[in-house]
């Protein structure tokens, strides 16, 4: 609309120019402290440890850690650690978000289904996955497979509850109305339920992120041979801290990169 | 058949309306009879909690009788029927020209030559500035208006208004009960308003049926003597608080 449009690009005012300014100020400020919280962390722990404070072979040290980082990268097992985690964490993501949301629509369907089934959800929903892990263990084998299987374990349960409480949540106003239309359940399921459950998914999609970690690392931990979780466990049993805190640094960013990636899924599909 | 030439656009043949819960049963009509005819516009009144809305469930289709009879112009299988509820229902993802297709959509409507009939429905009524507009970005009473021409688009033969005024401040509900009521006149639709409000029902209708506290029956039918047929000048004209008392009344028995 080109009046729309319009009203936004008026020309402002000194006092609106001024609101403006401290606007973006406040912002510069906002990220500037962000940014010195953690140089001065960093600092601070580096000087604990340069200084001999505490034993920096216990609380280690931030030029250590990139120093081992840098000795990780230069015999390549870095990236297979990471190559390892990633892929675990991204298929048991992805897994997870794709059936939760098949079964949560299932359980939209058939009200019956839903209220056969509420009380499995809820337990194993109570359920610390982690106390399924011999289990798994027996079943999958050691491998990438079991941690694959913890990870979406993990993470379906979160999926299938948060979507199906979008799904059920669509405004009975505008059901009734596609329903004076002659609709049928499929096109209210396309035209309205799907739609309007957008927000909701976006919600999932960011819990789901951080369940797919906790999923994946918790395998490692259990069993595996490679990966950021394994590195962290192998690194506490023969005492590097360099090497769990290194492992841990690494995940970070990562987490934060996955994260920000949702982010921006959601800049993109919720811009009305 | 009818000896009047003029035909029935609805008809509640003695019907019987049971609502089940766990608490118990309710029975929300009894007894209930009336007639709509081709091209009127009838306005029903009652208590609060009378079941006012039961009765365009009913006419919708939306709720089967537990006795009697619902015929939409004869048959009693509901199509072509419009419903516009009290909020305005558009789908804040889709633009007002997405929404208005929306009937076109489920009914399977979809062509050129229907499309171009509901955007020449949306230009006559003022609404061809505001299709790429979404619902949040118009006023209520422009939302609204959307709402009513989404309600007309797929052509239906009997509209049903369940309070559609009750969510505007005042002056705006006089503003889009004006424009409603042209609308409806100007395409000649036969219309049943459903509202709680006596003046809104006196200055839109034709004919008022007032209903008695549950379970609700059709205690009155009163024809609107007046010459006017705009809400506005209704509210004017000597007859209206004559009107008003009359109904008033009925209600407070």
């Amino acid at each position: 609309m080109k009046h729309f449009a319009k009203r936004q690009r008026t020309a402002c005012s000194p006092e609106h120019c001024l609101y403006l300014k401290k606007r973006r100020r406040e912002t510069v400020l906002v990220q500037a402290l962000r940014l010195g919280i953690l140089l001065l962390l960093l600092g601070v722990w580096e000087l604990v440890a340069q200084l001999r404070l505490v034993d920096p072979f216990i609380i280690s040290s931030p030029s250590r850690i990139f120093a081992t980082i840098g000795d990780l990268a230069a015999d390549g097992s870095l990236f297979v650690h990471i190559g390892t985690t990633l892929w675990e964490t991204l298929a048991g993501f992805a897994i997870a978000v794709a059936l939760g949301t098949l079964v949560a629509l299932a359980l939209w369907w058939s009200e019956r289904a839903r209220r056969v089934l509420e009380p499995y959800i809820v337990v194993l929903n109570s359920l610390p996955k982690i106390a399924l892990g011999p289990v798994i263990i027996v079943w999958f084998g050691t491998g990438s497979t079991a941690i694959l299987f913890m990870t979406v374990l993990v993470g379906i349960i979160v999926a299938i509850m948060n979507m199906l409480g979008g799904f059920t949540a669509t405004d009975p106003g505008k059901i009734l109305l596609l329903r004076s239309m002659g609709a049928s359940k499929l096109q209210i399921l396309t035209k309205l339920v799907l739609p309007s459950s957008l927000p909701a998914f976006i919600g999932m999609l960011k819990i789901c992120v951080g369940m797919a970690w906790i999923g994946s690392i918790m395998g490692e931990y259990i069993s595996s041979n490679a990966g950021l979780g394994y590195l962290i466990v192998y690194g506490g049993q023969v005492f590097r801290l360099d090497l769990v805190m290194a492992a841990t640094a690494i995940l970070c960013v990562l987490a934060a990169g996955m994260y920000a990636l949702v982010a921006l899924a959601e800049k993109l599909l919720l811009k009305k | 058949m009818e000896s009047e030439n003029r035909r029935k656009a609805l008809e509640f043949k003695d019907v019987r309306l049971v609502y089940h819960t766990k608490e118990g049963e309710t029975a929300a009509a009894e007894h209930m009879s009336f007639c709509v005819y081709e091209g009127e516009f009838i306005a029903v009144i009652g208590p609060s909690g009378c079941g006012k809305t039961t009765v365009l469930s009913l006419a919708a289709g939306l709720l089967r009788p537990s006795a009697g009879e619902v015929c939409v112009h004869g048959k009693k299988g509901q199509k072509g029927i419009g419903y516009m509820l009290q909020k305005d229902e558009l789908f804040p993802w889709r633009t007002v020209r997405q929404n208005i297709f929306l009937p076109l959509e489920i009914g399977k409507k979809d062509t050129p030559e229907h499309r171009a009939r509901v955007l020449a429905l949306a230009e006559k009524y003022g609404l061809s500035g505001f299709l790429r507009a979404y619902p949040a970005q118009l006023s209520g009473g422009m939302r609204q208006r959307a709402a009513l021409i989404r309600t007309l688009a797929a052509d239906p033969a009997l509209l049903l208004l369940d309070e559609p005024f009750s969510a505007l401040d005042y002056q705006t509900r006089l503003n889009v009960c004006e424009d409603v009521c042209r609308v409806i006149r100007g395409e000649q639709k036969t219309a049943i308003l459903v509202t709680h409000d006596i003046s809104e029902a006196i200055s839109c209708a034709d004919r008022v049926l007032v209903l008695s506290a549950r379970p609700a029956r059709v205690v009155a039918s009163h024809t609107m003597d007046f010459s006017e047929l705009s809400p506005l000048k209704r509210r004017e004209s000597p007859q209206f608080s004559g009107w008003f008392e009359i109904l008033w009344k009925e209600l407070n028995v």
